[in-house]
């Protein structure tokens, strides 16, 4: 056993999720690899969303390879960190729309 | 960026047998990996044996007026190996009765061999359909007496493909030295001024892109469509074809692998991007590569390797195409890179 969460080699062995089940693992890679081909949104957008995405839920797996996949598309560091940008806002905008709420509370119980 | 070949610096990767070491070694002989040789076997293609000869490439010598931290060659002003007239005329001989329809010269920077204007003269009078000379556009800035590069190639109708490492100046000089861009885009737009790489023109002007670092080339489709329009629009360049070439782990790609720690990862990557289908069209099935001391190898990779054919005819002194045909090729981990994702030659993807 690792003495540690996260270790980067895991990443090279996600595809073994699929040895302890073999349907869904199928299931999951097959609808993966569809979703970031080339479509409405051309795969270079949809690398640099997967980017932003990776950091608002914080997967250092996620943040390796969608950066690796971004060098790969020719996506330059001021195009990455923009999209970690728009990430970043969205959360900390999505905190601070709550203020909304505590800001009711607060009005509805005070007198 | 590189100051000095590795050779210079006596670095012992220079040495093409440590080189082979760690290619033969590490991960791969610890079955971390699977050996090239099994995984092309699992699906009939070992020995790999070449096809029909289509394509002669010359190496003119390991001189070049730069030295790209990523170079399989370990090219740069320091090397002094360079095909002599004599080695050249040789050659000629080869090109006037071959089979293959394609001359590709290469280096080093092939321009900075004494003898290459006249070596192209006559290499184009021997009845070659596509002829390529591989400059790396730098060279035609690089001082005044290659100016008129662009007017002699017209000339002699040579097919130029050069190569771009990205469409930003900050990318491409991070990979090939300090003001590369500006040089490259003043040649692109030399060249396009000849009428070469414009759309229709028989000047034929393809880029190659290969990634400046630890990672594989993205679609090479979709990243010639970004070349475009991103040159287009900042500096009214155009060009036929974005080759995208995976950078092999040899030399100094090499050793920039091992030095930033990224060497297992990359080789993880390449088998991992395995393409079985890549694997019938490998460069080495239809090209044979020269050295500037008249060796003859596989591919230039393996040139870079010191592995000589595995034929009779192992210089051109002794040259005979069918004799030379009848061979196994040499093969090493090394080949991974050519057979990652759709495939990677001097011509770009093949699968
Ligand atoms: S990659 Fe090309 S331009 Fe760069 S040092 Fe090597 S031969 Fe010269
Ligand atoms: S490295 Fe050379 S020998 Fe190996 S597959 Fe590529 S072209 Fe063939």
């Amino acid at each position: 056993m690792a003495d540690s969460y996260y270790d980067p080699k895991d990443l090279r062995k996600f595809g073994k999720i699929s040895e302890w089940s073999e349907e869904l693992g199928t299931k999951f890679f097959d609808y993966y690899g569809a979703v970031f081909k080339e479509g409405a949104l051309s795969a270079r957008e949809k690398s640099l969303i997967a980017l932003a995405v990776s950091h608002v839920v914080k997967c250092p797996y996620c943040i390796d390879a969608y950066t690796k996949d971004g060098l790969q598309k020719g996506i330059t560091k001021e195009e990455m960190m923009e999209a970690v940008h728009a990430g970043a806002a969205i959360e900390s905008g999505a905190t601070l729309v709550h203020g909304v709420q505590m800001m009711n509370k607060y009005d509805k119980l005070s007198m | 960026m590189a100051t000095k070949s590795l050779k210079a610096k006596g670095n012992e990767l220079a040495e093409s047998n440590k080189q082979l070491d760690i290619l033969n070694g590490g991960i791969f002989a610890e079955g971390e990996l699977p050996f090239f040789k099994d995984k092309i076997n699992e699906i009939g293609h070992f020995p790999l044996r070449p096809k029909k000869l289509e394509i002669l490439q010359i190496n003119v010598g390991y001189m070049c007026n730069q030295v790209c931290e990523h170079c399989h060659v370990d090219a740069g002003p320091d090397r002094k190996e360079i095909m002599t007239r004599e080695t050249m005329a040789q050659c000629i001989e080869i090109i006037r009765n071959t089979g293959a329809h394609t001359l590709d010269l290469t280096g080093g920077a092939p321009e900075m061999n004494p003898d290459f204007r006249w070596f192209v003269e006559e290499a184009a009078k021997a009845g070659i359909k596509d002829f390529i000379v591989r400059s790396n556009l730098t060279i035609i800035r690089a001082n005044k007496k290659y100016y008129d590069l662009p007017d002699f190639f017209k000339k002699h109708n040579v097919h130029v493909i050069s190569s771009m490492p990205h469409y930003t100046r900050g990318k491409t000089d991070k990979q090939r030295g300090d003001g590369v861009f500006d040089k490259s885009i003043k040649a692109l737009q030399e060249l396009n001024a000849r009428g070469y790489g414009m759309p229709d023109s028989s000047l034929r002007l393809d880029l190659v892109y290969n990634p400046s670092g630890a990672y594989l080339p993205g679609d090479q489709m979709a990243l010639e469509a970004d070349f475009k329009k991103a040159l287009k629009e900042d500096f009214d360049i155009q060009f036929h074809n974005l080759f995208a070439i995976t950078n092999l782990p040899i030399a100094r790609f090499l050793d920039y692998l091992i030095a930033s720690e990224n060497y297992e990862d990359y080789m993880y990557s390449l088998v991992e991007a395995y393409n079985p289908a890549a694997v019938e069209n490998v460069m080495c099935t239809n090209t044979i590569s020269i050295s500037w001391d008249g060796w003859i190898y596989d591919c230039d990779f393996n040139q870079m390797l010191d592995l000589k054919v595995a034929s009779k005819v192992k210089h051109i002194k002794d040259y005979n195409e069918d004799l030379l045909n009848d061979r196994n090729i040499i093969i090493s981990q090394h080949c991974y890179g050519c057979t990652a994702g759709a495939g990677s030659s001097c011509q770009g993807t093949v699968a």
